[in-house]
């Protein structure tokens, strides 16, 4: 998949509607949702636990899918790939923040950031270098060999973003990355965030904070499965 | 990922668990282990049996009384019976009615206590003639062995084997001494050499005087005319079975005896002998490597067992590659490489402790064990391959988990 021409949308999704089944419950957790995101744009969605959010941040990087509607990313119809294609395209377009951070613990700093290029197939000494260059542009070239243990809580984030950025992807999806970390930890991923914001990057920001979402351009606010407000 | 990579990723995640790890190996290690050694237990005895029976000579037919067939009609015991005579083994020994036969030896045993001074041993006496040495191959250390002309004079002469003597004497130099056999005062005119022999069956343990001083002296009475024994040595490999076929005709037509059913001896050969006797070893082994192959299974069970707990325990870990972008194949490759790892290094392991152990053991339990590089090979192979079989099924449970439950599972 290439990455879309500068007219496409990053993200256009239409009428989604996902619907959990448990037995004989059925559950709505997004009943029809509208959201176009258009590159270098800097999204944060808002909302109380429970919203949905959390659904549609799987919807949007490729980890579930649709019951109901299309969801086109760069332009393609995801709807249609089974799930070898799925990984290849969260792979190449997609690059994951998570709260837990979600590092393996037995690899390096440089080897954690290896991982996306190394399903991708880039060779070794290829996939180190671009490694090593997102590692330095998060500020931790110097922590290279670092286990995650032996890093901070706002390194290990940092870490997971060389991680992200590293793939070159269309775009970061950010889910509470400041969820776990204290006050200074959590400034120094919302200055990265803006870093990124301002090379141009495309960055969708899910958190329930406010005084974190207020830190985007737009703010879209979910509740009860819809979209409750789109501010920009 | 490449398979290198892969295989890295694997043995890494093996080394996180050592423990764990080193006691799912163990299953297969002993399982391996085992295999080696009762494979090598059966053919080490199996050589062993073989040497054995080699030891009597070469070329050699071995005639004893009564048949090993059971048809009707009454009949002695097989080796009990008192058919075979001293006469049948001349009529052997003829050229123009066996000319296949190169030396005939009969041979009468009996369990005799032999006394020398104060020594006192109790040993094999064989009453046999001249030809007996060249048939079992065996010489003399020193002195000479029976002559003919020991055996027409009932001469009362007696070679002794190195233990014998030495057990008498106190050494091999025994040649002019004296040994005292039910009453009768015999001369050590030889001793023979050792035959060298490891097996249960003491070659060197022997005492050997002409078979008409055994016959007559010894064993006397109405059984005096009848040998245990008669071995023929034919002239060559290639004439053993028309030498087989030469003796069998001349001893049916000698003892009246039209249907070779009926037959009051039995001609064995030698090869016959080692296979009747590497058969039974050779069921033994096959069916104690068959209990050993079940503790492989039992083995294989456990490494599928700890794959599962390794996949439960990592669901996060593989979440999270799915998210990054891993396709449900390279999932199933890395856990099915970490339980290749795990047979292979079992195998590995098992192989080095069972050629450890082959070498070892031999000394404690008295049994040749032989390690044939087939069977470390092959169960090396059988570990790897059990490794794989069992890490398939959590393996694809694995490449099967979707990527959001594997994400939020804590």
């Amino acid at each position: 998949m290439s990455t879309g021409t500068l007219a496409e949308p990053v993200i256009e999704l239409i009428g989604g509607r996902k619907t959990y089944q448990t037995g004989a419950l059925s559950f709505e957790a997004l009943r029809g949702v509208d959201l176009r995101v258009e590159a270098g744009e800097y999204v944060a969605v808002i909302g109380p636990s429970g919203s949905g959010k959390s659904t549609l941040m799987h919807v949007l990087g490729c980890l579930d899918v649709l019951t109901q509607g299309t969801y086109r990313l760069t332009g393609h119809d995801v709807g249609e790939l089974d799930e070898v294609d799925l990984a290849m395209v969260r792979n190449t377009q997609i690059g994951f923040v998570f709260q837990q951070f979600h590092l393996l613990t037995s690899l390096s700093a440089v080897q954690n950031v290896e991982l996306p290029l190394a399903y991708r197939g880039i060779g070794r000494a290829e996939r180190r270098a671009l490694a090593v260059e997102a590692l330095e542009r998060v500020g931790l070239g110097d922590r290279l060999e670092n286990r995650p243990g032996q890093l901070s809580g706002g390194q290990q984030q940092r870490v997971a973003f060389a991680r992200a950025l590293v793939g070159d992807p269309a775009m970061i999806l950010a889910d509470e990355p400041t969820g776990n970390l204290d006050s200074t930890s959590t400034e120094e991923v919302l200055g990265l965030l803006d870093e990124l914001h301002a090379a141009g990057r495309t960055i969708l920001l899910i958190t329930h904070e406010a005084d974190v979402a207020a830190r985007a351009a737009r703010v879209v606010r979910v509740l009860d499965g819809l979209i409750q407000e789109d501010a920009r | 990922m490449t398979w290198a990579e892969t295989f890295l990723t694997g043995w890494q995640a093996i080394r996180t668990h050592v423990t764990r790890s080193l006691l799912t190996v163990l299953g297969i290690l002993i399982g391996i282990a085992a295999v080696i050694l009762t494979v090598g237990l059966g053919l080490g005895t199996q050589q062993d049996v073989s040497a054995q029976i080699s030891s009597l000579g070469s070329n050699l037919l071995i005639v004893t009384p009564g048949s090993t067939t059971s048809s009707a009609g009454m009949r002695g015991g097989f080796g009990s019976a008192t058919t075979l005579t001293v006469a049948d083994s001349q009529a052997m020994a003829s050229p123009v009615v066996a000319p296949d036969v190169d030396a005939v030896a009969a041979q009468r045993t009996s369990s005799q206590s032999l006394t020398a001074g104060d020594a006192n041993w109790t040993t094999t006496l064989v009453g046999t003639t001249e030809s007996w040495a060249d048939v079992r191959s065996r010489t003399v250390l020193q002195g000479r062995f029976l002559t003919d002309e020991d055996e027409t004079s009932q001469a009362t002469n007696i070679v002794l084997g190195t233990e014998t003597a030495t057990e008498l004497f106190g050494t091999t130099f025994a040649v002019g001494r004296t040994v005292t056999i039910s009453g009768t005062e015999y001369t050590v005119v030889g001793v023979l050499a050792s035959a060298g022999s490891s097996t249960e069956d003491n070659l060197d343990d022997t005492a050997i005087i002409p078979l008409s001083t055994m016959l007559n002296s010894i064993v006397g009475g109405t059984g005096r005319t009848a040998v245990s024994t008669v071995y023929v040595k034919a002239t060559s490999t290639d004439t053993i079975s028309a030498a087989q076929q030469q003796v069998t005709a001349l001893l049916l037509n000698l003892h009246g005896i039209t249907n070779a059913d009926d037959a009051d001896f039995t001609v064995s050969s030698q090869d016959a002998l080692v296979d009747t006797a590497t058969g039974v070893y050779q069921t033994l082994t096959v069916l104690l490597t068959g209990i050993a192959a079940l503790s492989l299974l039992v083995g294989g069970i456990g490494v599928m067992n700890i794959m599962l707990v390794s996949v439960t325990e990592r669901t996060r870990e593989i979440g999270l590659r799915k998210a990054l972008g891993a396709p449900p194949g390279a999932i199933r490759r890395q856990f099915l490489m970490e339980a290749s790892i795990l047979g292979l290094v079992g195998g590995i392991v098992g192989a080095a402790l069972g050629i450890v152990a082959a070498t070892v053991l031999p000394g404690l339990i008295g049994s040749s064990i032989v390690v044939s590089p087939v069977a470390v090979v092959g169960s090396i192979a059988v570990a790897l391959a059990i490794g794989l079989v069992f890490g398939v099924y959590p393996a694809v449970r694995a490449a099967r988990l979707a990527p959001i439950d594997a994400l939020r599972s804590q």
